[in-house]
């Protein structure tokens, strides 16, 4: 366990949890961009650059500013005067606790038979881009016609309706 | 932490963490964009754990991790776009994004 893994760790936890529990949205989404960043690092630790880029690009470039956007357009920067939680709250967090506590007991329970260390993988991104055009070909055609199919749903799912007569 | 965790156990600790942080987001706040908020941060530890899962993988050079949150990214992105898109339509519908507030289901 290197230093540096406690560090972004830290970063990446202390970012999401402030994502879900500060008050302001706008900040909610600016604690969500240091949990992406975070989580970009910890990739990049891991020697997974390609995705440790993509998420960079991805989730701080697009996402976060895909949320900040959907924010500002629709009063969620105003902060509710009685408070931020459901009603039930209670139920969800006893739930998220107990998905917890069974992933890391899960965890716990087989860290003997989980691989020490591993030698370094040096997977260029050559590499990767010949994987992609040649045995995740298909994979990347679906995803493309995904993507297609998101942004045109997408579009016209927020298209401005004129007074009540649909488009 | 104690010293004997392995590395790749520390990674799936973490992942599981901010699993359960985006669950806990998800099911407890009242606006819409910040339950999409915890959609993503789940999202995004699944991805942590495959990361962590290939690097530590017996064949890494197979990339079967790295390709699954590649294209684990990319539909991520496009649920996103969809997701904010809707919350978009239902405010100008329902003058609100408080979900406690929408609990009818009527056109």
């Amino acid at each position: 366990m290197s230093f540096a893994f406690y560090i972004l760790a830290a970063l990446t936890v202390a970012g999401a949890l402030a994502a879900v529990l500060l008050k302001n949205t706008v900040h909610c989404a600016l604690a969500l961009t240091v949990a992406f960043a975070g989580l970009a690092l910890l990739f990049l630790n891991l020697d997974a650059q390609f995705a440790g880029f993509a998420q960079i690009l991805v989730y701080i470039g697009a996402v976060a500013i895909l949320v900040v956007f959907a924010i500002l357009l629709t009063k969620g920067s105003d902060t509710p005067t009685d408070g931020v939680f459901s009603r039930t709250w209670l139920a969800g967090l006893a739930v998220a606790a107990a998905v917890f506590a069974v992933l890391g007991w899960a965890v716990i329970q087989t860290a003997n038979l989980l691989p020490k260390s591993a030698p370094q993988p040096t997977v260029t991104v050559q590499q990767i881009g010949q994987a992609l055009v040649g045995r995740y070909v298909l994979p990347l055609e679906i995803v493309a016609v995904l993507l297609t199919a998101a942004m045109i749903g997408a579009v016209i799912i927020a298209m401005h309706e004129k007074d009540g007569a649909p488009k | 932490m104690t010293s004997q965790v392995t590395p790749l156990a520390g990674y799936l600790l973490v992942a599981a963490f901010l699993f359960s942080i985006g669950l806990a987001g998800a099911l407890t706040r009242r606006n819409a964009i910040l339950v999409l908020i915890g959609i993503e941060l789940m999202l995004n530890a699944a991805n942590l754990n495959l990361i962590a899962f290939w690097r530590y993988g017996p064949h890494p050079e197979a990339l079967t991790g790295m390709m699954f949150a590649i294209f684990s990214i990319a539909v991520a992105a496009a649920e996103a776009a969809v997701g904010l898109g809707l919350v978009i339509q239902i405010y100008r519908h329902a003058k609100t994004t408080d979900l406690d507030q929408m609990n009818r289901m009527k056109g």
